[in-house]
């Protein structure tokens, strides 16, 4: 029996697996679908990770790399090439049971007193977003495109128009120029991009991609393969507006319109979802609503940046570790709502007498603001923190870190809102 | 006088910088932008990330980066220096490929592992 099965060998699941192994759990192992391990970082050639956590400006592979190396130095089990199939979270205390299978092993039913969840995201679909038009090839997820551009070594296409301004797009488009492509054009359907400021200057701006916010594409044409995409205005209502269609010909469309974490385990498993962040609902420790599972990193909510990731995962890790070792987090529940301007926060709910430190609490804003507060308010309507913020936008993550004092004096549900000052 | 967005952290200032007054830097949060926006308009750098071919390794394409960045104006240049290199595996993650790209002082490094494919 393992202590410890990790489920995702990508940047959540190498963190987890760490930690847990530096507080001195010794059975752990890593189930990783691909055939090596660090996760989408191996496709993310770009620089600009590791800046908080490195305190130096990395590429994804060499990000990945150090956690792959700190890896390699403890004795963590790793499985490449293994899918888990099913999760069986045990009942009053049984170990839990993770069925999964590869070419070697065949189909394994292993039996662990913890599990962390660790499985990412994967890209919103053409499907997912209903754009009409023919069904040629040559669209794509940009993350799809990358992984091909990146790693197997294929161009997939000359002339692209990219649909969402996320950050995988921004990247594709200044990848996809550097390699000969040429982006015409870069279409946002929101009135602000959902990509972080310096992406927007250096993938778009630099090689003069012009931006189009508040449109959208309202028809590809080409039978076999794109041959010609029509862009329209849209309105406040998120409908295009008639006679401001312009066309564009090309041969590629790149989808960047969002991440899902990737749940289908998880709420097999019966565990509680956020119906807002399409994750599990975690506790302060990243401990879902089943006791020894626990969740980290894009399966719970999108990330921005990897360094987020590793941190939060190390929570996972730690608490994964202090539960094998029988220290259980309990006591009362306080629950954290999302209120004006906040569309979730992680954790939702936080077990304020199991806090050491300040609770950290991750969210996302629903409107760009410039000079803002954050108001945590409780339900008998006192304000029992606030935090000013000089800017927020919904494509940057926030974080307030609540001191566990405070937390015990607020009267559940605690509201996290934004005021504009 | 040139209109830019301030990079430097998230919240992203419009900085407006006069060419013809000592490249002066007007509408930056803090000093970090001022410093920005003169970089900006007299040399602009960036780094550079591509990838290269390699044989005998678990993927066709092996990923580099410059080891510091070069004059925003190279990049292209350097793209065609990028598309001739050829390697087989393995290679070590910083392993130099070429030195003093194009003379600009830095190196195209290899930016991960990656070993011999049985």
């Amino acid at each position: 029996m393992y202590d410890l099965i990790v489920v995702g060998g990508g940047p959540a699941g190498l963190a987890a697996a760490c930690k847990a192994w530096e507080d001195g759990v010794r059975k752990v192992l890593v189930l990783e679908r691909d055939k090596e391990l660090g996760g989408i970082l191996n496709q993310c050639i770009h620089s600009g990770f590791g800046l908080q956590r490195f305190k130096e400006e990395l590429t994804g592979p060499e990000y990945a790399g150090r956690y792959i190396q700190m890896l390699r130095k403890t004795g963590v089990e790793v499985k490449l090439d293994s899918m888990v199939l099913q999760i069986l979270p045990g009942k009053d205390g049984a170990p839990h049971q993770v069925h999964a299978i590869n070419g070697q092993d065949g189909y394994m039913v292993l039996e662990t007193k913890a599990i962390v969840l660790a499985m990412g995201c994967r890209e919103r679909t053409r499907g997912a977003i209903s754009i009409p038009g023919e069904r040629g090839s040559g669209i794509f997820t940009a993350g799809a495109a990358q992984r091909y551009l990146n790693m197997e070594g294929y161009m997939v296409g000359r002339r692209v128009v990219i649909l969402g301004s996320g950050d995988i797009g921004l990247i594709m488009a200044r990848r996809m120029t550097l390699e000969g492509a040429k982006v015409l054009a870069c279409v946002e359907l929101m009135p602000y991009s959902g990509g972080l400021t310096r992406n927007i200057v250096q993938c778009l701006q630099d090689f003069d991609i012009p931006l189009y916010l508040s449109h959208t594409i309202t028809d590809i044409k080409g039978h076999d393969r794109v041959e010609q995409v029509t862009v329209s205005q849209v309105g406040p209502d998120r409908r295009p507006v008639p006679g401001t269609e312009m066309v564009f010909d090309c041969d590629t469309v790149l989808l960047s319109v969002g991440l899902i974490p990737e749940n289908e385990l998880t709420r097999q498993a019966g565990i509680g979802m956020d119906r807002r962040t399409n994750g599990a609902v975690v506790y302060e420790n990243m401990e879902t609503g089943i006791p020894g599972i626990f969740a980290c990193g894009n399966v719970v909510h999108v990330h921005d940046l990897v360094d987020y990731v590793s941190a939060e995962s190390e929570r996972a890790g730690a608490a994964a570790a202090a539960y094998v070792q029988g220290t259980e987090a309990q006591g009362p529940v306080l629950e954290l709502a999302a209120g004006d301007g906040v569309s979730y926060t992680v954790p939702q709910h936080v077990r304020t007498e199991s806090l050491a430190k300040p609770a950290e609490v991750f969210f996302r804003v629903n409107r760009v603001t410039q000079a803002a507060e954050i108001l945590a308010t409780d339900a008998a309507g006192k304000t029992i923190a606030r935090f000013k913020r000089e800017h927020m936008a919904p494509g940057e993550m926030e974080r307030v870190a609540l001191p566990p004092q405070l937390l015990k004096l607020a009267q559940g549900p605690l509201t996290l809102s934004i005021r504009e000052v | 006088m040139k209109e830019l967005i301030c990079i430097v952290c998230p919240k992203g200032c419009h900085l407006k910088v006069d060419e013809e007054n000592g490249y002066a830097v007007t509408g930056n949060g803090c000093p970090r932008g001022a410093e920005y926006g003169k970089n900006e308009l007299r040399n602009p750098t960036r780094m550079l990330t591509s990838t290269v071919c390699i044989e005998g390794g678990i993927y066709p394409r092996l990923p580099v980066k410059t080891s510091r960045a070069i004059p925003k104006g190279m990049l292209f240049q350097a793209m065609d220096e990028i598309a001739k290199v050829r390697l087989t595996a393995p290679v070590h993650c910083g392993q130099v490929l070429i030195e003093n790209l194009l003379g600009t002082g830095a190196d195209l490094v290899a930016s991960r592992d990656m070993a011999a494919h049985k």
